[in-house]
C-alpha cells in the first residue's frame, strides 16, 4: 500500500445557507491519477479551492503527507504555503498572467523554489545571477516537456486556447508539485488537443512521478485516464471506484441522466 | 451634405447645454453697491462658439481614433517627439547620448539663473517621489492615495530629528529612508486585505491621519507653525545659499540616478516578476507560491524609501517644514505624474514629474486655472491615450533558438 498524499476527511463547505460541499471523504495515494466528477454545481471546484487554500473549509479536515510521510493539516493555511507542501493547480477559467510571455509565466512557477530577495535583486550578486541564469532554462525544459518551446517568447494571452490550458499546467509543474490538481483541463479542447493532452497527462505522472486530481466533464479522457473516480453530486459524494464500476452504478447514472 | 448637417446639430446641442450650464456664472453679475444686475450677453456668444467649435474637434479625434487611421501619424509623431527615449535604447546611440544628457545637467546650474537651478530642484524631488509610488501603482499593481503621508514621514523625521538631537542631513538622509520604510509596513500590514478601490479609499485616510497627527500634535511636532531653520547640507563648511541650492541640485541627480538604477534592477527580478503577477492576478499568483503578505509589505516598504528620501530633501531645500505641505492635493499630484507619463514606464514617471512641476511654475499667471487643467489633461489622456505619454514597455525573457 503506497503513502496517501492528500486525505480529506468529514468535509464540508458552507456558503451561507448553501452546502456546497457535503461530508465529503476522499484520499489519494501516491502515483496515482484520480478524476473528480459530477454535473454542474456539484461542488467539484469548491472541493479544490478549499484543498489549494482559497477558501478556508467550514468543517472536517484535509491533510497533507510530505515525502518523508509526515501529516500536515492544511485547513486554514495560505494558499502559498500549501503550494510549498507541494500541491499545483490550474484554474478552470485560465489565469495566465497574460501580458507575460509563456516563459515568464513558468518563471512565475519557479518562484518558491528561488532564494533571491531584494538585495540581491539591488546588488545583483553572483548567487542571483546565476540563479537567474538557472531560472530560465529550467523553465525552458518545463515548456519543452509540455510541447510549449517553440511559444517560449509569445504573450500569454496570444496563444491557442489549448496551448493556454498546456500552459497552465507548465506553470504548476513548476513549482515542483507531488500532487496536480487540474481544474477541467480538456475543456474546450478539440478531440486531437484532447488525445495529446491525454498522453501529457500520463507521461508526466509516468516519467516525473507528479500525483494527479483531476475535474474533467469529457467522459472519454476520464475513463481513459483515471485509475480511481469519485463522483460528486449536490455536495455529496454518490460513488467511488474504477472507471468500470463507476461507468455501472445506477446512483451515477441517476445523477447524469435523470430517472 | 446629410452627415454635416448631423455634425451641426450635435454641436449645436453641445454649445446649447453648456450655455445653459454656464449662464449663471458667466452671464449674470450682481453689482452689490448699486443693487443692479449686470447682463453680459457677449460672454454666452463666446462660450457658445467655443464649445461648437471644441465638441466638433472632439468628436473629430474620437473618430479618428476608433477609426485607427490616426495610427500612422501619431507613430511618426510619437518616434519624433521620443526620439531621446528611442536612442536610449540603441546600443549604440547610448553613450553618446547619454554622455550628452551628463555633461548638460551637470553644466546646467553654470548656465542658468539660481531661480531655475531651485526650480529644477523640485521637479527632481518631485521625479523621486513618482518613481517611488510608480513601485506601489506600476509594479504591484496597489492605487495607494495617502504617498504624501510617507513624503511626510522623511521631512518631518529630518525636521525632528534635528530640532531634538541636531542631526544633520547626511545622517538623516537614510534615517529618513528607513522610517519611511517603517511607516510603509505599518501601512501596510492593516490593508493587507484590501485592494482596488477599498484600498485606495483607507490609503487615502491613513494619509490624512498622518497629515492631522502631524498637525495637532503640537508640543512634538509644533503643529501648524511647522519647523523652521531647517540646515542645508552643508559641503565641508557652511555654504552660501547659492553654493547650498547649487549643491542640493546635484544630490538630486545623484539621488535621481541611484533611484532609477534601483527600479530597473528591481523590475528585472525574481522580486519584480512576483508584483508584477501579483497586479496582473492575485490569486494565480498565490497559487504559484508568492507570499502575498510578503510582496504587499515588500511594496509598500519600497515605495515609502523614496517617499522618505523625498521628504528629507524637501527639509533640506525648503528649511521649513509643515503639515500644509502633506495634503491630499499632494498625494494626487504624485499620482497624476505617474498616470500621466505612463504607469509603470521609467521615462514616463520621469517625464510625468517635470511637466507636472515645471508647467506649474513656468505658466504662474494661468494659475487659477492650474487644477482646471490638471482636469482636462487628465480626460483627454485617458479618452486618447490611457496608457501615459511614454507607456511602459514591459522587459521580456527572450530566448534565443539555440538555447535548449
Amino acid at each position: 500500500m503506497s503513502r496517501i498524499i492528500l486525505e480529506i476527511k468529514d468535509f464540508s463547505m458552507v456558503f451561507g445557507g448553501l452546502r456546497a460541499v457535503d461530508h465529503v471523504n476522499i484520499h489519494i495515494n501516491d502515483g496515482e491519477i484520480v478524476a473528480l466528477i459530477g454535473p454542474n454545481g456539484a461542488g467539484k471546484t469548491t472541493l479544490f479551492n478549499c484543498v489549494t487554500g482559497v477558501y478556508k473549509p467550514s468543517e472536517g479536515d484535509i491533510a497533507v503527507s510530505n515525502p518523508e510521510s509526515k501529516v500536515i493539516r492544511t485547513n486554514g493555511m495560505k494558499p502559498n504555503n500549501i503550494t510549498e507542501l507541494g500541491l499545483a493547480r490550474t484554474f478552470q477559467n485560465i489565469r495566465l498572467f497574460s501580458s507575460m510571455t509563456a516563459l515568464e509565466n513558468v518563471m512565475i512557477g519557479r518562484h518558491p523554489k528561488l532564494q533571491a530577495g531584494i538585495f540581491g535583486a539591488i546588488f545583483r550578486d553572483k548567487s542571483t545571477r546565476t540563479e537567474e541564469k538557472q531560472v530560465v532554462e529550467d523553465s525552458l525544459v518545463i515548456l519543452k516537456k509540455l510541447g510549449l518551446k517553440q511559444y517560449a517568447n509569445e504573450p500569454a494571452s496570444s496563444l491557442s486556447y489549448g496551448a493556454q490550458r498546456r500552459l497552465e499546467i507548465a506553470r504548476a509543474m513548476a513549482t515542483e508539485p507531488q500532487l496536480l490538481l487540474l481544474d477541467e483541463p480538456a475543456a474546450g479542447m478539440n478531440p486531437q488537443e484532447t488525445k495529446e493532452l491525454d498522453d501529457t497527462i500520463t507521461r508526466i505522472r509516468d516519467k516525473e512521478g507528479i500525483t494527479i486530481l483531476l475535474i474533467e466533464h469529457d467522459m472519454s479522457l476520464v475513463m481513459s485516464l483515471s485509475e480511481r473516480i469519485y463522483v460528486l453530486d449536490y455536495g455529496k459524494l454518490i460513488a467511488e471506484g474504477s472507471p468500470d464500476e463507476v461507468k455501472a452504478n445506477p446512483a451515477v447514472i441517476k445523477a447524469y441522466l435523470g430517472e | 451634405m446629410n452627415k454635416v448637417l448631423k455634425e451641426i446639430r450635435t454641436s449645436a446641442l453641445s454649445a446649447l447645454w453648456m450655455m445653459i450650464l454656464t449662464f449663471p456664472i458667466i452671464v449674470i453679475k450682481v453689482n452689490t453697491i448699486n443693487m443692479t444686475v449686470n447682463w453680459r450677453w457677449i460672454n454666452l456668444m463666446w462660450v457658445g462658439t467655443g464649445t461648437f467649435i471644441l465638441s466638433w474637434l472632439w468628436r473629430y479625434l474620437l473618430d479618428r481614433k476608433e477609426n485607427g487611421s490616426g495610427l500612422k501619424k501619431t507613430d511618426t509623431k510619437e518616434s519624433r517627439r521620443f526620439s531621446l527615449h528611442k536612442s536610449l535604447n540603441d546600443k549604440k546611440m547610448r553613450i553618446p547620448v547619454l554622455s550628452t544628457l551628463a555633461v548638460l545637467v551637470l553644466v546646467l546650474p553654470l548656465l542658468v539663473n539660481f531661480y531655475q537651478v531651485s526650480i529644477m530642484t523640485s521637479a527632481l524631488i518631485f521625479v523621486i517621489l513618482g518613481l517611488g509610488l510608480n513601485i506601489v501603482i506600476g509594479y504591484g499593481g496597489l492605487l495607494h492615495l495617502g504617498y504624501a503621508a510617507f513624503y511626510a514621514m522623511g521631512a518631518y523625521s529630518y525636521g525632528l530629528m534635528y530640532l531634538y538631537w541636531g542631526i544633520p542631513f547626511w545622517v538623516a538622509l537614510p534615517l529618513g529612508a528607513v522610517s519611511g520604510a517603517v511607516f510603509g509596513l505599518l501601512i501596510g500590514f492593516p490593508v493587507l486585505r484590501l485592494r482596488g478601490d477599498y484600498l485606495a479609499i483607507v490609503t487615502l485616510a491613513f494619509g490624512e491621519i498622518a497629515r492631522l497627527v502631524l498637525e495637532n500634535l503640537s508640543g512634538f511636532t509644533k503643529g501648524p507653525e511647522g519647523i523652521a531653520q531647517i540646515p542645508r547640507p552643508g559641503f565641508i563648511t557652511k555654504l552660501s545659499l547659492q553654493g547650498a541650492t547649487i549643491y542640493l541640485f546635484y544630490i538630486c541627480i545623484a539621488l535621481v540616478l541611484f533611484t532609477i538604477f534601483v527600479m530597473r534592477r528591481i523590475e528585472d527580478s525574481r522580486i519584480g516578476r512576483a508584483l508584477e503577477a501579483m497586479s496582473e492576478d492575485d490569486i494565480a499568483a498565490q497559487s504559484m507560491g508568492i507570499d502575498l503578505t510578503k510582496a504587499k509589505l515588500t511594496t509598500f516598504a519600497l515605495g515609502a524609501i523614496w517617499a522618505g528620501m523625498a521628504g528629507v530633501l524637501l527639509a533640506a531645500k525648503t528649511t521649513y517644514i509643515n503639515p500644509g505641505s502633506f495634503t491630499l492635493m499632494e498625494s494626487v499630484m504624485i499620482l497624476v505624474a505617474v498616470v500621466l507619463g505612463g504607469t509603470g514606464s521609467i521615462p514616463g514617471v520621469i517625464l510625468g514629474a517635470f511637466l507636472v512641476t515645471l508647467i506649474p511654475e513656468y505658466f504662474r499667471a494661468l494659475s487659477d486655472y492650474r487644477m482646471l487643467m490638471f482636469g482636462v489633461a487628465l480626460v483627454v489622456m485617458s479618452i486618447f491615450r490611457p496608457q501615459g505619454i511614454i507607456p511602459r514597455v514591459r522587459k521580456h525573457y527572450i530566448v534565443g533558438e539555440d538555447q535548449s
